[in-house]
């Protein structure tokens, strides 16, 4: 059996819209991937301890409250205190430009604006389970 | 995984799951769901720890609450001091092969508690409410501590029973407006509970779910099934629900029926990897791969038919020509 890819799809801190996440569960879940969704007002403990005993590939998390400079890199922080760095993670929301580059700098691999395809998501993801 | 494994050996991961290490015990789950060359030496090396934990299995129909349920009693059981470990299995996809796994999604508030473990398993095409490889991953949290592990199997239709040969404790959760009596009556789902539970009961008429279960329900090996009147949403009956599920291990301790299913599922467990190596054999191997489709085309053909195939194949018969002139009388 060929080695499934494995995403958490997280929503972390205090956030309700959830469509986009269930959106990109859904295409990842269409491209033949194993999602863990965990649903809305999750801390980053929350997040990367159920990243860790799922043992995912990456984690995307979804914020549209602009608390994205706080929370996300927090999630790359507690993961590599885990020693679990290796696990991918990608960030989409409401992100403006001037933070994207920031949040590179703090390690989310990949951040996905409004317009981006679920094409380009589903390949990253793909990409990212296969170690890359 | 080997890749994600960072050359870290088995025996490595084994040692550190035993000191309860989560993330090796993750780590290990997966080896084994992907059927890694390494799954073989893992399950061997964790089923010496294993034994001690009540294996309890969830079933029912989609959305009468066992994740809530589930969620509930793990909070229930770590106040009563023990280590909980929960494998909640999800559909895959037929069509995908991908899968979305949101029980975890009810047990949110349990995540950080380093008493407990919760794994989410697709089936991956395996049928009977279960995947394959979930008493293997039932095994590693039972090594990694654990004092009870709760199984959750896909929101069932009424026949994946599988649960009930491999659980100690299987709990069948219903919930009202779902039937008539008749619904009740019928085999399969519905005979296998030691204990029912009968969630949503702020939905008002779960007397006439009740009546209907018990009017169904018949001791067997000494133990009448109870029926627990549940409300997850508001932690109503979580308690009697637990003490119901603790009160059938101790049951079948006292006749020595815990024995007998240990017994029972070792050898369905045995029943099942031979089969599996057995196929893998039939497909793989470079001359029983050529010999297969041979057969398979004879028997498209109507020159053979699958039984005496089947037995060639595992070198019992060698295979004759079909009575072509029996059949060309026939028609």
């Amino acid at each position: 059996m060929p080695k499934k890819i494995r995403v958490l799809i997280a929503k972390p801190g205090l956030d309700g819209h959830d469509r986009g996440a269930k959106v990109i569960a859904r295409a990842l879940r269409d491209a033949g991937m194993e999602v863990i969704y965990t649903g809305l007002r999750q801390t980053p403990e929350d997040i990367v301890e159920a990243a860790i005993q799922e043992d995912v590939d990456a984690i995307g998390l979804s914020c549209l409250s602009g608390a994205h400079m706080t929370l996300f890199p927090e999630v790359v922080r507690l993961l590599k205190k885990r020693k679990a760095g290796d696990i991918v993670v990608a960030g989409g929301g409401i992100i403006p430009l001037d933070d994207v580059s920031r949040l590179k700098k703090a390690g989310i691999r990949e951040v996905f604006g409004p317009g981006t395809t679920l094409k380009d998501i589903v390949a990253f993801f793909r990409k990212a389970g296969k170690g890359a | 995984m080997a890749a994600r494994s960072g050359g870290a050996s088995v025996r490595g991961y084994v040692d550190a799951v035993l000191r309860g290490d989560k993330r090796a015990a993750a780590k290990l789950i997966s080896l084994i769901e992907d059927d890694e060359p390494e799954a073989g030496e893992a399950i061997a090396r964790v089923h010496p720890h294993t034994g001690r934990a009540h294996i309890v299995g969830f079933t029912g129909p989609p959305g009468v609450g066992k994740s809530s349920l589930i969620n509930r009693l793990v909070r229930l059981f770590r106040a009563r001091g023990k280590k909980v470990g929960v494998v909640a299995v999800d559909p895959t996809s037929p069509f995908t092969g991908g899968a979305v796994l949101g029980d975890r999604i009810r047990m949110a508030e349990t995540g950080l508690d380093p008493g407990v473990f919760i794994r989410s398993m697709a089936t991956r095409g395996h049928a009977g409410g279960l995947a394959l490889a979930t008493f293997d991953a039932v095994r590693v949290i039972e090594a990694l501590g654990m004092d009870v592990v709760l199984i959750e199997t896909v929101g069932a239709g009424q026949s994946e029973v599988e649960i009930a040969t491999r659980a100690h404790t299987t709990v069948v959760v219903e919930m009202p407006f779902t039937g008539d009596v008749v619904q009740t009556m019928k085999a399969g789902i519905l005979e296998i509970g030691d204990v029912y539970a009968v969630n949503k009961v702020d939905l008002g008429n779960a007397d006439a779910l009740v009546g209907n279960l018990k009017f169904q329900l018949e001791a067997r090996d000494g133990w009448m099934p109870p029926i627990v009147r549940t409300c997850a949403l508001e932690d109503r009956g979580v308690a009697e629900l637990a003490d119901a599920i603790v009160k059938h291990r101790s049951h079948l301790e006292a006749t020595g029926a815990l024995r007998r299913k240990e017994v029972d599922r070792a050898r369905r467990e045995i029943l099942e990897t031979a089969q599996r190596l057995l196929e893998q054999r039939v497909r793989a191997t470079g001359t029983g791969k050529g010999e297969f489709e041979a057969l398979a085309e004879r028997v498209a053909d109507r020159t053979l038919d699958p039984r005496t195939a089947a037995r060639s194949l595992l070198g019992q018969r060698r295979p004759t020509a079909a009575p072509r002139a029996r059949t060309k009388g026939h028609r």
